[in-house]
Order: C-alpha cells, then sequence, then structure tokens
C-alpha cells in the first residue's frame, strides 16, 4: 500500500472521530432549534445576567489563583533547591486525583461549625457554642473560587513547569549574569516566556470551572451550567436548556481559540534545545519558607480532603466491617470502564494528531478538525450525555434493521445495554486531553526527522511506528494517563447512559449523597482518589525523570 | 509436595459438577422472570423492598438510577427500551412521564383497591406508592408549636432560615402549592420574604437543614420529615444521630387551610415494557402490606395503603393531615414557582 493510500486511511479515521464529536453537539442544535425562544425573555430578565456575571467572576478568580499557585509552585521547584523539593515537584500534581465534588463535600464538613477546625478555635477563644462564634459559610463565592482554585492548579504547575525546565535555562542565565535579582529575572524573563504553557493549562482549568456543576451547584453558586439545569429539570424544557448550553459552548470555544493561540507560540520556543536550569539552593529559614511555599496548595488541594476521607472511611470501617461486595464491585466496573475508554481515546487522538501530521496543504475544514475534537470537553458532561442519546439511537436502530435484515432477534439494545456505550461517551467527552498532549508531543519532533525518514524508503505507517511512536512514548503516557483519570472521576455522563445493574463508584458516592447518608460513600471517594492516585503518582515520576 | 497443578479428588470432582452445573444454571437464568426498573430514586432506599420481591416471587429485579434525564433515555430508546417500571419521587418528575408519552395505562383491581383515587391517575398511567410530608424543622429549644407556611416569610425569622436550592423539585412542588392556595402575586411576596430571612445560600439537601440548625447558623428551615425518622434512627454516636436530635418537627399547614403540603414517590409502567405482566405485578407488591410497612419502617415514609403502622419516631409527629390540593394542580403550577424561584433570586 503507498503512502497516499495509507494517508487516506488515516484522514479518514480522523474524519470519523470528528464525525463522533460533532454528531452530540449536532442533535443539541436539532433540540435547540425544537425549543421555543419564548422563555429568554424571563431568562434575558432574571437568570442570565446574574449568572454570566458570576460565571465570569468564578472563571476570573480560579483563573489568578490556580496560575498563580501553578506558576509560583512551578518556579520555586525549578529555580530553587529546598527540604523536600524532589517530593515536593510530584506530590504538587495530586489534587488532580480529587473529583472537585469530593473536595466540596469534604471541605464543607471539615469548615462547618460542627467541623474540627471551628470547633478547635473555639475551644481555643474560650465559646462554648456556634451560636455565640462562627467563621462566615465556605458556601459561597468566594468559598467556590477558593476550592476549585486549590484542586485545579495542577493543570497549570504540569505545563509551566516544564516549560520553565527545559526552556528556560539559557536565557535565565543570562538574565542572571546581565544582574537580575531573582524578582526581577521571574517578571522579566520566566514570565513571560512561560506565557503560552500557561495559557495551555489556564485553558484546560477554565473549561473544567465553566462545566463544573457538582461543586458550584453545592457551595450554592448559581451558575451558568446551573441554570441550564434548573431551565431543563426544573421547568422540563429540554430545548431551551440545549439553547443555554450551546450559548456557553460559544464562551468555551473563545476559551480554546486563546488556548491554541497559545500553542502555536509553545512550537516556536519547542524548537530550541537547551540544558535544565541551574537550581539555587536556599539555606536557613528562606529554605523552610520555601518548602512551606510549596507544600501548602498540596496540603489544602489534596492532604487536608484526603486525610479527611480516610478518617471517615476508618470510622465507618469500624462500625460495619469490611466494604460490601457490591462497593468492590462498582470500584472494578470503575478500573474497567476506565482502561477501555483510555484505550479508545488515546487511539482516536494519535489518529486525529497524526492525521493533522501528515496532511499536505489540508482544506480548511479538515484542518479544523483536530480543533473540533475539544468540543466535547466543553460541555457540560450531562449536556453531553443528552446530545449523545440520540446518535446512539440511531446507531441502535442500525443495528437492530441490520439484524432483521439477516432474519436475527432485532428487540434487544446491544450499545445502551453495555458499558461499551460508556467508555465512548467518556472518549468523545475527554478526546481534547488525548489529542493536546499527543499534538504537543508531535510539535517536539522536528519534520525534518520525518523527511529523512521518507528519503530513505519508510512510508507514512512505518514512520510512525519507527520513529514517531517511539518518541512519542511519554506524550501518549501523559495522554493515557490524563484520561484514566478524568474518566476514573465522571459522574454526569456515566448517570445517564449507564447500563443497569452497573454501578461506578462515582454513581455509587452520588447515590449516597443523593439518599443522604454517607454509609460507605467515604470508601467510594477514597477509592476514587486512591485509583486517580496511582496514575498522577506515575505521571509525577515521568516528569520528574524528563526534569532532573 | 503435590504439584501445585495436581488436583485432589475431592476438588476435581466439585469443578467437574460446576462444568456439568454451568451451563444449566444460565439456562435456567435466561428463563427465569425478570423485570427492569428505571428509577430517578436513590436504588438503595427501594432495594430492601427489591429483595423482597425477588425472594417472594422468584422473579429478578434489574435498575439503573438515573437522576436527570430518565424521560429523554426512556424516548431516545423508543420502541426497544427494556424499561418496564418507570419510577420518580416527585409529581411534577411522574406527570412529565405520561405527558412525555412515555407511560401506558394498566387497570388492577389491587392497585385501585389500595390507592385512594387522588394518589393515582384516573386512567391508570400512574400511581402513588408512598407519601412524603414537607415539614419545619425547629431548634429544640425554640417555643414554637403552631406554623404555617406563610410563616416562614416573616421578617422575625431573619438570617434564620435554612432551605435547599429553590429550583429542587421539593420546593418547586410546595411554592407550586402556594401558588394554587394564595395566589402568584402572594407566592412571589413569600419568595422575597424567605430570600430575606436566609442564613446561608439555599443549597444542600434536607439534611443539611438540621446541621446547619445544630451548627447555629440557622433556627427553622424547611425539609422532609423521612429524614428526622432516618436520623434519629442512627447509631447514637453517628454525625446524623446529633443532627437529628437538635430539631424538632412541626408540620407547617397552609393560612386559612388544615392541610400539610406532601409529595409523593410512584411509577408507571413504561409504554414498551417488554414484561409487562410483570411490571404490574411489582407495582402490585409495592402496595401490598408487606411492602407498605417497609416504606414506613425502612425508610420512613407515609404508606399510601390505609392502617399500615408508622415508625415510632414518624408517629411521634403525631397524625399527618394531608392539604386537601389535587396532586394534579401542584403539578400544574410547577413551572410558575420555578420561574418565580429565579425572578426573585431565592438562590443567588
Amino acid at each position: 500500500m503507498g503512502s497516499r493510500a495509507q494517508a487516506r486511511i488515516w484522514h479518514s479515521g480522523m474524519v470519523l472521530a470528528g464525525i463522533g464529536v460533532l454528531a452530540p453537539v449536532l442533535s443539541l442544535l436539532g433540540l435547540a432549534a425544537q425549543g421555543s425562544l419564548e422563555h429568554w425573555a424571563h431568562l434575558l430578565d432574571y437568570v442570565l445576567p446574574g449568572a454570566f456575571v458570576r460565571t465570569l467572576t468564578l472563571l476570573a478568580g480560579v483563573g489568578v489563583l490556580s496560575a498563580g499557585l501553578g506558576v509560583g509552585g512551578a518556579w520555586l521547584v525549578t529555580a530553587y533547591d529546598f527540604p523536600f523539593r524532589r517530593t515536593l515537584s510530584w506530590a504538587m500534581l495530586l489534587p488532580l486525583a480529587v473529583p472537585t465534588y469530593i473536595v466540596a463535600y469534604a471541605y464543607l464538613d471539615i469548615l462547618h461549625p460542627l467541623g474540627p477546625v471551628q470547633g478547635a478555635l473555639r475551644a481555643l477563644l474560650g465559646y462554648d457554642s456556634p451560636r455565640e462564634f462562627r467563621l462566615p459559610d465556605l458556601r459561597s463565592l468566594p468559598g467556590a473560587i477558593g476550592l476549585l482554585g486549590f484542586v485545579l492548579y495542577p493543570y497549570v504547575y504540569l505545563t509551566t513547569r516544564s516549560m520553565f525546565a527545559t526552556q528556560a535555562a539559557s536565557l535565565l542565565e543570562a538574565a542572571r549574569l546581565l544582574g537580575h535579582g531573582p524578582w526581577s529575572t521571574f517578571f522579566r524573563v520566566a514570565l513571560p516566556m512561560a506565557r503560552p504553557a500557561i495559557a495551555v493549562g489556564l485553558s484546560l482549568v477554565l473549561l473544567e470551572t465553566l462545566n463544573d456543576i457538582g461543586a458550584s451547584e453545592f457551595l450554592g453558586v448559581q451558575t451558568l451550567t446551573v441554570s441550564v439545569y434548573s431551565t431543563w429539570v426544573s421547568r422540563s424544557d429540554l430545548g431551551g436548556a440545549a439553547q443555554i448550553a450551546l450559548v456557553m459552548l460559544a464562551l468555551a470555544v473563545v476559551l480554546i481559540t486563546a488556548e491554541r493561540h497559545g500553542r502555536r507560540m509553545l512550537r516556536y520556543a519547542g524548537s530550541r534545545r537547551t540544558h535544565p536550569v541551574q537550581a539555587r539552593r536556599l539555606r536557613g529559614a528562606s529554605a523552610w519558607l520555601a518548602t512551606g511555599l510549596a507544600a501548602w496548595p498540596v496540603l489544602v488541594g489534596f492532604g487536608a480532603p484526603a486525610a479527611y476521607l480516610l478518617a471517615q472511611t476508618g470510622e465507618w470501617l469500624a462500625i460495619s466491617g469490611a466494604p460490601s461486595p457490591r462497593l468492590l464491585h462498582a470500584g472494578a466496573n470503575t478500573v474497567t470502564v476506565s482502561l477501555l475508554a483510555t484505550a479508545i481515546t488515546v487511539s482516536l487522538g494519535l489518529v486525529v494528531a497524526w492525521s493533522a501530521r501528515i496532511m499536505r496543504r489540508p482544506s480548511r475544514w479538515l484542518r479544523a478538525l483536530p480543533r473540533l475534537a475539544t468540543l466535547g470537553y466543553a460541555l457540560p458532561g450531562t449536556v453531553l450525555a443528552i446530545g449523545l442519546l440520540f446518535p446512539i439511537m440511531a446507531f441502535e436502530r442500525g443495528l437492530a434493521l441490520a439484524r432483521e435484515a439477516l432474519g436475527m432477534a432485532p428487540a434487544e439494545l446491544l450499545l445502551m445495554g453495555s458499558p461499551l456505550v460508556l467508555a465512548g461517551a467518556y472518549a468523545i467527552r475527554f478526546m481534547a486531553i488525548s489529542v493536546g498532549s499527543i499534538e504537543a508531543g508531535l510539535t517536539r519532533i522536528p519534520p525534518s526527522i520525518e523527511q529523512a525518514a521518507r528519503l530513505l524508503g519508510e512510508d507514512v505507517n512505518g514512520t510512525l511506528r519507527r520513529i514517531h511512536l517511539p518518541l512519542l512514548r511519554p506524550a501518549l503516557a501523559t495522554a493515557a494517563l490524563l484520561v484514566f483519570v478524568d474518566s476514573m472521576k465522571e459522574l454526569p455522563a456515566t448517570l445517564l447512559l449507564r447500563p443497569m445493574n452497573f454501578d461506578t463508584l462515582a454513581t455509587w458516592l452520588y447515590g449516597e449523597a443523593a439518599r443522604g447518608s454517607y454509609e460507605e460513600g467515604a470508601i467510594a471517594a477514597l477509592g476514587i482518589v486512591l485509583a486517580g492516585l496511582v496514575p498522577v503518582v506515575v505521571l509525577a515520576r515521568m516528569q520528574n525523570r524528563k526534569t532532573p | 509436595m503435590p504439584s501445585p497443578l495436581s488436583l485432589s479428588p475431592r476438588l476435581a470432582r466439585r469443578l467437574a459438577a460446576l462444568a456439568l452445573g454451568l451451563p444449566m444454571l444460565a439456562g435456567s437464568v435466561a428463563v427465569a422472570a425478570e423485570v427492569n426498573l428505571y428509577t430517578t430514586r436513590e436504588p438503595k432506599l427501594i432495594q430492601p423492598l427489591l429483595d423482597a420481591y425477588t425472594q417472594q416471587s422468584g422473579v429478578k429485579v434489574n435498575t439503573v438510577f438515573v437522576k436527570d434525564g430518565l424521560l429523554e433515555r426512556v424516548k431516545a430508546e423508543g420502541a426497544q427500551s427494556p424499561a418496564d417500571v418507570l419510577m420518580t419521587v416527585d409529581i411534577g418528575n411522574l406527570l412529565d412521564l405520561v405527558d412525555g408519552g412515555v407511560t401506558q395505562p394498566v387497570k388492577s383491581a389491587a392497585l385501585e383497591s389500595v390507592i385512594p383515587a387522588h394518589l393515582r391517575g384516573a386512567d391508570g398511567q400512574w400511581y402513588a406508592l408512598s407519601l412524603r410530608d414537607r415539614v419545619a424543622y425547629v431548634a429544640k429549644d425554640l417555643d414554637v408549636q403552631v406554623l404555617n407556611y406563610e410563616d416562614f416569610a416573616d421578617p422575625k425569622w431573619k438570617g434564620k432560615v435554612c432551605i435547599r436550592s429553590g429550583q429542587h423539585p421539593y420546593n418547586t412542588a410546595l411554592i407550586a402549592a402556594l401558588i394554587a392556595h394564595d395566589g402568584a402575586e402572594a407566592a412571589e411576596q413569600w419568595l422575597r420574604g424567605v430570600k430575606a430571612n436566609l442564613a446561608r445560600p439555599a443549597t444542600g439537601g434536607d439534611r443539611d437543614v438540621a446541621r446547619d440548625i445544630l451548627g447555629g447558623i440557622c433556627d427553622i428551615g424547611i425539609a422532609n420529615a423521612y429524614y428526622v425518622g432516618r436520623m434519629k434512627n442512627s447509631p447514637p454516636d453517628s454525625d446524623g444521630y446529633k443532627w437529628g436530635q437538635a430539631i424538632k418537627v412541626v408540620r407547617p399547614t397552609f393560612k386559612g387551610s388544615k392541610g400539610t403540603h406532601v409529595n409523593i414517590s410512584g411509577a408507571s409502567v413504561a409504554r414498551h415494557a417488554p414484561n409487562q405482566a410483570q411490571a404490574v405485578q411489582l407495582l402490585e407488591y409495592l402496595v401490598s402490606d408487606e411492602a407498605q410497612s417497609l416504606y414506613a419502617k425502612a425508610n420512613y415514609e407515609y404508606p399510601v395503603k390505609a392502617g399500615v403502622a408508622l415508625d415510632p419516631v414518624v408517629a411521634s409527629f403525631g397524625a399527618l393531615e394531608v392539604d386537601s390540593l389535587p396532586l394534579t394542580e401542584i403539578a400544574r403550577h410547577r413551572k410558575l414557582a420555578s420561574e418565580l424561584v429565579d425572578k426573585v433570586g431565592l438562590n443567588q
């Protein structure tokens, strides 16, 4: 098979992936078109202005906080040496393992007037009852900003740190030689240089914030996503909800475009090779101050909630013994579906990214396809799932007809009744992550290498197999780990699309919370965190190997 | 030492029996009756009922708990849908299913004799299975014995009221009832008053009302009664028990009427139910003495069947006088209720 035929196969794969992502968006457009426009007067008068302002405030607040923590942390562990630097440099990623809704739930308990913090404070100040002395309530917009910022900063940390570590050295040394102090070096050289990397990480943070429903709703913050929900659920107006969701999608597209812009500049920076930065050793109090500064995001974003879940789990196990077999089964389901979803998502990501790479003089709409792949990540999970119902069922009808034509019994649902459909939904939701990571990996491989390979007689597939795949291994691993962690945490699409008698840890936890009895909920939450911890630690170690 | 691969004769016999038996077992599973339940009800709450049913009838119950989007899923699955029984916890959600055309009318003498006429669809499209009264939680040491729902807007409770999201179906149903009783204008004024009285954002769950009363955040709140049964019946050193002990229940009424607002949990038979007979049989079981008693004793809800004994905690709240407003009337005003919540900005 010639290279051109091979390329055509890759391109068709890419188009198929594009169709997969577009299908739910198109069916949402269909729903939105069917909905009446009457409710917009109500929405514009009473809902959207406030929700819009709150959403933007939330995005701005979370953006500033996560950028501050992520960039600050990355700079600290790159430019300075202090006690526990190595440990902290990977521990800073740990909050990635904890879903925002679990953190919100844990902190509401920890910081509640009945919780340990205010209890200790009252004892210290000599008050007997929470009626005499209370701290402000966590359930507020500032509370949501704080929580989301501390949980999501690792995305910024991840991208910025590898930028600092691999790109910065010679320029930073030049700045130092020219007499710039540490502050001036950071603000005038390191920060501007890291801007593209910050944009990439920040866009992930902001997309997660935009489509977050669990934490915002729990903390009583009426964002646009929460408004989509009340329109749909409380007023049974699915068409109207789809219309708002599409407006939000436009907001997300703005974010994605900004990120793309950032990434284009990253490619420019990526072609240079330098040696790693020499960390400056700190001594005495300033060294321990640095340790404290790097440790506190980890303690707030991961340490405290994880400790809380451990304590709750211990308490429950002491009361009732081993976890129930059903919970263990839910754990096994979670891992199986997440692995399946990871395999599909990373394969599709490779198809899309590689296909875009080998395209010669691509037409405009084909070039837009990798960008389209990110749409799934930009939609709130339930909205995406509703959008998926119709394409899945269209496919299902086709299968039924085919079976009928072959003389087989057509009645049963094949897809809706299988975990495969869940894995597919996760793949569509998280394809942005795998396409993004693999594309970023590809840009680090100069095109001259594949030109050389092609000159030496390798075809498209041979080049991929013998040159790019080995070089892409870290990028593929990053993609796989991030997708796996996100699949483990996925809740809204799972709730709507799962087969009968099928629980994941996330749906289990949700069920317990819905019932208002958190019996085994803490175990399920801890399970999600622990299972997410494995890939995060692997990811962190990979990062460390790359950036000593 | 025996090689790890060599089997003891006993184990070998067992394995052989298993190998012969498995296909037969698989065959028997395939013919055994099954019924498929789609529910917006947290499945663990009804699991004891379903287990008891399976034990008694031999019919296996498959469940999927769909939070939001039950109607959309069943609609999309269409004629191929495996759903037999659709179960929800709110009259509005249940009637949405009927209006969405995914249910079918069923006739059953057993259902009709147990469930009073106002708690089921006249055409047999839906049946209520349990009642859930929405009551006031009041800090235990406060001297409050009687309340109207209207009192929650009284400025004397400024900064003292806790309630979950105004958009939650439990609250939109209550507001809809208020609209039916007092009119939309008065309901809007009531919402403004409640908003001014809020001690914290309208969010969280019903149990958080009890927790926040113990935490000193508020003094009174609106929540469903069965949570109190659950909390007060928890192990004495658990958090839930402490929250439950911090409050007492007062059953409010509407001004000028004598009843307390009640919502239902209920079910319908799905329009394309592949096991229609089993579906009806499951519904009939759910209103049997045994099942209704489980609703009362394990879930602390009010049975729809007269004469079934209550849980002692629930019984201690006194006799329940149900507001006379028809459920369909409540469902009718639900959309307006939700819009008023937005208009007043209760959740903001």
